[in-house]
């Protein structure tokens, strides 16, 4: 879905302050990356949303499928052995 | 839009009846669908004839408002309203982008406004000839978007649910400065009281009709609240919105254009609610169908913005391959 | 003194008001919906500036009058802004060339304004510089892809340069007013600032592919009161709901 005769699309990722990760706010267009880390400040840190923007060309995204999501997702359901209430210790242990 | 290196999104499931039941327990479930999920045809086009519409009514939205930026009365004003045009600019923005994550780009759907074949919210086809007039868009107008907007936030579809709530959280402020703005006036001399009543009395009634048609010939509303893209009908809306503006307007010594406005014990299961008078459906659809006073003037002033824009636009794209090709041969 | 500062801060109130006021009517008709953003994030930040400037003006006069007294109770001479702010948009080429010729002079100028003597411009400069350096870097590279993107945009943003070029003589003028100023060290000498715009034009011009005029014929007249035809247009617009309604509140 490349739009050609339109200007190429970006996804923006806005990091609300330092020790927090970037996240996902949203889409623009604009002709190349410098234009689009401008355009995403004016869009989406107006309100001080934000301290740091990536943005990436939404064509250089590529994602899992969703039709392989139960192969890709469901296999770590069952794997109770990852996680530390799997585990009996005497409770005179206390925290560990 | 999330469709480049995607799977989903660019073809279409068999619709047999196991998979539109499928799709529905998923929507029953109040999961969220997500733009590469397998979705109906008809999910997918009552989505992008919605936000479509509802992002190109925020942008013919910024024309009305506009129009007072240059002549606003005091500094504090005019930075609230340029603040205000600017956000609906942002919220057709994050409309487009929404869209887009169904496979169609904002190019296309500029192209539907212009060529008149997409709508728009038909109140902005009204005039704005007075100040006032910027006080009661954000009470009114805005006032009526948000009960629209607030349910949209629990849309089924994530990323429209997503924008709607970035909407809604910048919105608020919208309503506030307009009635503040109309509250003022009231306050003020004998002009600028008439000023707010004449601006009122214009818009009350196409404000009601933003809910759109009555529940009994609404064309869209079933499939849509069972898709849960729509959560309330036209007309629980509107009656929640007549509710709540009456006492506004009361309160700053404002009267409603409508003699047939009264308070009914029984309304809404006897908590109480206004009865109102009948709405000119017949001017609705006039304006709908392109024949209210600025329908045309609108259009020619977004055709104007983006036709003289292209060279500008080109510009950018033309700068942006140029440097590819110097960075390829460095 | 403060009728020599006070008249030299209504010129730079003067200044961002009519380029706010300039840059908010893109508003709503920008070539693409970013800068439907971006257009009015700059005539906020000016307009913003404009406040606190007439503000303190109007501290300074000390008759009571306020912020909006001064933004729209003037006479067209009254209003000290340079010619350049109050151009027509005409395009977009010199509306972000007309932006980067004011802002490339306000960036050195708010710099310079931190070590100067009143407490309330310095903070005023703190502020403002950050929105100006903004300003700079957007338009700045909005002339680069606009004088070496198609032949049609070099040539508009060529046409741009003509048309502004004469007016930026006035950013650096120094009538006796100012020129008071920087003597008792409240005001940065502006042409000493020359050099820090020049330099800043002539890098964004190179990579435009756009080359500077001499400016044989500079055009002024602003910092004294005498405006262009557009002004008073601009001035009917601004200024008519306070015309119209003589002493009403809103």
């Amino acid at each position: 879905m490349t739009n050609e005769s339109g200007m190429p699309l970006w996804e923006v990722f806005i990091r609300p302050r330092a020790g927090l990760h970037h996240k996902h706010v949203g889409s623009l267009h604009a002709s190349d990356s410098t234009m689009a880390v401008q355009a995403a400040r004016d869009v989406y840190t107006r309100r001080e949303e934000g301290d740091s923007i990536w943005v990436v060309a939404s064509a250089d995204i590529h994602a899992s499928d969703p039709a392989r999501s139960a192969e890709n997702f469901d296999p770590a359901s069952d794997k109770v052995y990852r996680h530390p209430s799997f585990y009996d210790i005497p409770d005179e242990v206390g925290h560990m | 839009m999330y469709s480049q290196g995607l799977i989903g999104a660019d073809s279409q499931p068999v619709e047999d009846q196991a998979f539109l039941d499928a799709f529905q327990r998923r929507i029953d479930a109040e999961e969220k669908i997500e733009p590469n999920d397998p979705m109906p045809m008809a999910y997918r086009n009552t989505l992008v004839r919605m936000i479509g519409q509802h992002a190109h009514s925020e942008i013919v939205g910024m024309l009305p408002e506009g129009n007072w930026i240059t002549r606003a009365p005091s500094l504090r004003r005019k930075v609230a309203l340029l603040a205000k045009v600017q956000d609906e600019g942002g919220h057709g923005l994050y409309l487009y982008s929404a869209a887009e994550t169904l496979g169609v780009s904002r190019e296309q759907m500029t192209e539907e406004l212009l060529s008149g074949e997409a709508k728009y919210s038909s109140i902005f086809n009204y005039p704005t000839p007075t100040w006032a007039d910027i006080g009661t868009i954000g009470w009114l107008v805005d006032g009526a978007a948000i009960m629209n907007q607030v349910p949209l936030c629990r849309c089924s579809y994530g990323p429209y649910a997503r924008a709607m709530i970035r909407v809604c959280k910048e919105e608020s402020f919208h309503q506030r400065q307009g009635y503040e703005l109309v509250k003022s006036l009231c306050e003020g001399s004998a002009d600028q009281k008439a000023m707010a009543q004449d601006s009122l009395n214009r818009w009350w009634w196409p404000s009601l009709m933003m809910f759109g048609p009555p529940d009994t010939d609404s064309q869209h509303s079933d499939q849509s609240m069972k898709w849960k893209i729509k959560r309330f009908t036209n007309d629980e809306l509107r009656q929640k919105f007549v509710d709540a503006t009456v006492p506004q307007a009361e309160l700053i010594g404002l009267s409603m254009p409508d003699p047939d406005l009264k308070w009914n014990e029984e309304k809404n299961n006897g908590q109480g609610g206004y009865d109102f008078g009948e709405i000119d459906w017949d001017e609705f659809w006039r304006v709908v169908n392109g024949h209210g006073m600025m329908n045309k003037d609108r259009i020619a002033a977004r055709k104007k913005a983006w036709e003289e824009g292209a060279w500008v636009r080109d510009a950018a794209k033309a700068y942006a391959a140029k440097q590819k090709q110097r960075t390829a041969a460095a | 003194m403060s009728e020599h500062l006070l008249n030299t801060v209504l010129q730079i109130a003067d200044d961002h008001l009519i380029l706010g006021h300039r840059v908010s009517e893109w508003c709503g008709h920008a070539p693409m919906l970013e800068e439907d953003l971006s257009m009015p994030n700059m005539a906020l930040d000016l307009i913003g500036q404009a406040r606190s400037l007439y503000t303190y003006v109007a501290q300074l006069e000390g008759k009571g009058r306020t912020e909006d007294d001064f933004a729209y109770l003037r006479g067209d001479r009254e209003y000290r802004n340079c010619l350049l702010v109050e151009r027509n948009n005409e395009d977009f080429a010199h509306t972000v060339l007309r932006q980067l010729y004011f802002a490339a002079f306000m960036k050195p100028f708010w710099e310079a304004m931190h070590t100067c003597s009143d407490e309330t411009l310095v903070n005023i400069s703190h502020k403002a510089v950050k929105e100006i350096a903004y300003h700079v870097r957007h338009c700045g590279e909005w002339v680069i892809r606009l004088g070496d993107g198609t032949a049609i945009s070099a040539e508009r943003m060529h046409d741009a340069v003509l048309a502004l070029h004469p007016y930026t003589a006035e950013l650096f003028e120094i009538d006796n007013n100012r020129q008071q100023c920087i003597n008792s060290g409240l005001f940065p000498d502006s042409q000493a600032l020359q050099p820090a715009w020049t330099s800043t034009i002539n890098q964004i011009f190179t990579q435009a592919k756009l080359a500077v005029p001499r400016d044989e014929y500079p055009q002024t007249g602003g910092r004294k009161g005498l405006h262009t035809e557009d002004f008073g247009i601009l001035l009917s617009q601004l200024q008519y709901m306070q015309r119209a309604y003589p002493g009403a509140s809103w």
